[in-house]
């Protein structure tokens, strides 16, 4: 690392323009950052932000504008000239090698940590523990990336980028991949470091925005259409500025059918992977036509619940009743046919191939139905009419259905599973962390999609930790804490507050004494 | 965007032969051999006549077999590096067969020779497969180690049960078994030269293994759980399963490999009869870029190699051994270029680069026109 001339104290974009192959990625964008301000910078997926910030690291050159840094014109022609000026980036999927410890991570990238034969380890670790002291960003340097969660390796992130000399912070989505405690806990350490650094803050969520900036730029299609103080703005206005136009996310207006019971869970006991009784004796009941939320903080049982149901994790007691038949240990194909739409938890790999094209994604479970082959044989003309239908009526926006479908933004690979998973008429649907780091114009469109399945009679099991999400869409929200219900409300009756102290394990105040109890199957809330 | 991604990997493909030439130009030049007049030798020498075109195309025969299964199995996502074994196994099946059945009509003996060398490299990958499936043996160490084991049945075979009597009497002591009924032979194409039947058979073989992986539910399966095991999975696709499949069907392709070396070229099993084509397979499969359209051209230039680095030998006195270090050099090319056509960074740079070298080539081309 070479030292930095002087600290960083201010950056400037003018007029930057960077065209790729058929789209134009950011379009004459003008920005500056000082330091002791946290720049707020937002915008939908493609809206050009991942690219503008490789700009300012160097690893994208634009085809014109200019970036001066602290008044004078700087070409970073890779990351380390930037870190040399003092500007260090987090990407949005983290450049962390698994299987080495922090430190060790952080000595990939200090040259003047490596001597001839010799890696000063210790040098790093010692790094490490000034800037996380001093930062108050507590990391082991001795821990493995492996061990850590994701809120710990975004800790290491950062600590990485201080101890490299970045005194002016690229954060890109930082909290996309985080529960939403540890989004409130960086947040309250970024506002601590705000003060001596400078950090351009991305995220299409607008209550971390209001939280941590000071000002806020939204950028659509790739140009700046909005500059302004995050004080004087509510996020309603953001909202619509962002996706041009006004967003209302859809809520379940509750028009009480009653359907019949669909799927019947009862005292279902699965292990987790480390051979522990994660799920001990849950049960629960979603009936047609309703959605059913699972609140709870991540790790008390939600994913291996899911895996139960998809058939891909082993059932040691209990029952899942669905139509009639039990799907406890059976296999992924039996539970299909059974009638089970599944949206996993992880899209990247559990949801899609990402190597294969949209339509080829869009027939992951039918691919040997009559629709879509013959005698053995696909039937090509078939998969293609599907993907177009498919792509019109679920906005699929990619450049064709042949594009490898890993390419295409979160959202966009959310409605392709969705498309693929509703087309097939299922009786039920189990949707896990649907909208987990998605854009709002996405996020809209995937609670409208749900909502549409509820009143077509579908009954809909929505995992998920954004309460916001699970007040809106549910009937009904049970709350899940260390491997059971701990109790199933009605969601009218839900507050944030009440579901947050479920959630935290502790007795309903509302209801004191019946912390077990389940809603009655037949008590109608409506 | 398409046509940019082409030129793009043409660009990087181009690129990577180059700097692999150039590597093997060092190792030649550090020998004391002309670079130049060695890949003038290899390169054009095995096409300068009709006999060594044939030639060429008598070894990319077993190539093109080897790598069409090796395709099957690295686009299902188990990486079978046992061909070597897989042959040899087919080669003991098949010529076993024929000789059981003598008397047999060409119609029966030729299809049951090949098959029965088919089946044996199919058993002999399948093992593989089956550990992988149950017991999540690594299939990169569980090939290798079987092909030891059949190099070593294959060794005593041909020196005990299988050794042709003629050789004890002689006393030459040959390690090789009988010669094959003539029934068992695979026809030759063109009189006068080695080049038999077994080509038109991995055509075809090329031409269906491409329909298999792209045209059919099971293709589609097995490309699943290869390029993505945890979302085939939760789509019920029984992933372990076709994990042997492949297997099955690499081995298989292997196996048929070895019976067509035996009944269309040198009629009786042979020590060193696979010649390392399990190992360059998968340079071909590689090169080919796992798909049949890409390894019958690639089979064709691997042949032209090996033939060219014979007759270096003879003519140039470059060591015919020098085609291994340049297929080592080419899988290293290969690898590094992958990485290469991944990275979007890199890919801005040679656009910006190439955008930048056509603009001013097109204000050269209006400079000369006013
Ligand atoms: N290397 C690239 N080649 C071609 N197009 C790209 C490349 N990187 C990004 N894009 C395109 O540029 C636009 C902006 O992408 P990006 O900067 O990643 O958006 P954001 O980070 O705001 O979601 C998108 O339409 C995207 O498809
Ligand atoms: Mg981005």
């Amino acid at each position: 690392m070479t030292p930095s001339l002087e600290p960083i104290s201010e950056l400037k974009l003018e007029g930057i323009t960077k065209r790729f192959p058929g789209v134009l990625a950011c379009d004459g964008i003008s920005l500056q950052v000082r330091r002791g301000e946290v720049l707020a910078l937002v915008g939908e997926n493609g809206a050009g932000k991942t690219t503008l910030m490789n700009i300012i690291m160097g690893l994208y050159r634009p085809d014109s504008g200019t970036i001066h840094v602290n008044g004078e014109e700087v070409h970073f022609h890779s990351p380390g000239d930037a870190y040399a000026r003092g500007i260090g980036m987090v990407h949005q999927h983290f450049m962390l090698v698994p299987n080495m410890t922090v430190a060790e991570n952080l000595a990939l990238g200090l040259k003047e940590l490596h001597h001839f034969m010799n890696l000063d380890i210790k040098g790093a670790a010692k790094r490490i523990r000034e800037v996380s002291e001093r930062y108050e960003l507590p990391v082991n340097p001795d821990a493995y990336i492996w061990q850590l969660s994701v809120g710990e390796q975004q800790r290491v992130e950062l600590v990485k980028t201080l101890c490299l000399g970045a005194r002016l912070l690229i954060l890109d989505e930082p909290t996309s991949a985080l529960t939403p405690q540890e989004t409130d806990d960086l947040i309250v350490r970024l506002q601590r470091m705000a003060s001596e650094l400078a950090i351009i803050f991305i995220s299409h969520k607008l209550n971390e925005v209001k939280a941590l900036s000071d000002r806020v730029s939204i950028l659509r299609h790739g140009a700046v259409v909005f500059n302004g103080q995050t004080a004087n703005h509510e996020p309603s206005e953001l909202a619509a500025l962002m996706t041009g136009h006004d967003v209302v996310l859809p809520r379940n207006e509750g028009s009480g059918i009653q359907g019949e019971p669909l799927l019947s869970v009862q005292n279902l006991c699965v292990r987790g992977d480390r051979g522990n009784l994660v799920l001990d004796g849950l049960s629960l009941e979603l009936r047609a036509g309703e959605v059913l939320g699972m609140a709870g903080v991540s790790g008390n049982g939600q994913r291996e619940f899911a895996d139960a149901l998809a058939g891909l994790r082993p059932v040691e007691s209990g029952q899942i009743l669905f139509g009639g038949k039990d799907l406890a240990n059976r296999t992924p194909r039996e539970i299909i046919h059974a009638g089970m739409g599944y949206v996993p938890e992880d899209r990247q790999t559990e949801g899609i191939v990402p190597s294969f094209s949209v339509k080829d994604n869009l027939i992951l479970k039918d691919f040997a139905e009559p629709r879509f082959s013959k005698m053995a044989f696909l039937r090509k003309k078939e998969i293609d009419s599907n993907a177009e239908v498919l792509k019109e009526r679920f906005d699929i926006r990619c450049p064709s259905t042949s594009t490898a479908t890993g390419s295409l933004s979160g959202g966009n690979i959310q409605k392709v599973i969705l498309a693929r998973e509703i087309s097939r008429g299922p009786k039920a649907l189990v949707a896990v962390y649907p909208t987990r780091g998605i854009d709002m114009g996405a996020q809209e469109f995937i609670h409208e999609q749900l909502l549409a399945r509820r009143r077509e009679g579908i009954g809909i099991l929505l995992i998920s930790e954004e309460l916001e999400e699970v007040m809106n869409l549910s009937d009904r929200i049970a709350v899940i804490y260390k491997g059971k219900i701990l109790k199933v409300l009605p969601a009218v009756e839900a507050t944030r507050e009440r579901l947050g102290i479920l959630m935290a394990g502790l007795a309903d105040p509302d209801s004191p004494g019946d912390a077990q109890a389940e809603v009655p199957a037949g008590a109608a809330h409506e | 965007m398409n046509r940019n991604k082409v030129l793009y990997s043409g660009a990087i493909i181009l690129a990577v032969t180059l700097i692999a030439a150039l590597l093997v130009a060092l190792v030649l030049f550090s020998i004391g051999a002309s670079p130049l007049a060695t890949y003038k030798t290899i390169l054009t020498g095995p096409l300068s006549d009709l006999f060594g075109v044939t030639e060429v195309l008598v070894r990319s025969v077993p190539l093109m077999l080897v790598a069409l299964g090796i395709a099957i199995s690295f686009r299902s996502g188990i990486l079978n590096i046992g061909a070597e074994g897989q042959i040899q196994m087919g080669v003991i099946a098949s010529t076993a067969m024929a000789l059981a059945m003598p008397h047999a009509p060409k119609a029966i003996l030729l299809p049951a020779a090949l098959m029965a060398g088919a089946l044996a490299g199919a058993v002999w990958g399948g093992i593989a497969g089956w550990l992988k499936a149950k017991l999540q043996v690594n299939e990169i160490l569980s090939t290798v180690m079987l092909n030891y084991i059949a190099a070593q049945v294959y060794t005593f075979l041909l020196r005990g049960p299988m050794l042709d009597p003629n050789e004890l009497e002689t006393g030459s002591g040959t390690p090789q078994s009988m010669r094959l009924p003539e029934l068992a032979f695979l026809d030759t194409l063109v009189p006068g030269t080695r080049i038999h039947m077994g080509l038109i058979l991995a055509l075809v073989a090329a031409l269906l293994v491409w329909m298999l992986l792209w045209k059919t539910t099971l293709g589609y399966r097995m490309r699943t759980a290869g390029a993505g095991a945890k979302a085939a999975r939760y789509a019920g696709i029984p992933v372990e399963r076709y994990l042997i499949v492949a297997m099955l069907m690499a081995g298989g392709f292997a196996g048929l490999a070895g019976a067509v070396e035996v009944s269309g070229v040198h009629h009786r099993a042979i020590e060193g009869i696979s010649s390392g084509y399990g190992f360059a397979g998968i340079v071909v499969a590689l090169f080919g870029a796992l798909h049949p359209g890409g390894i019958v051209p690639s089979a064709v230039f691997f042949g032209i190699l090996l033939i060219g680095a014979d007759m270096t030998q003879r003519s140039a006195s470059v060591p015919a051994n020098m085609v291994l270090v340049l297929q080592g050099v080419i899988i290293l090319s290969i690898v590094s270029a992958q990485s290469f056509l991944r990275n979007p960074y890199a890919q801005e740079r040679f656009f910006r680069w190439f955008g930048r070298f056509s603009s001013s080539a097109r204000k050269a081309g209006k400079g000369v026109q006013s």
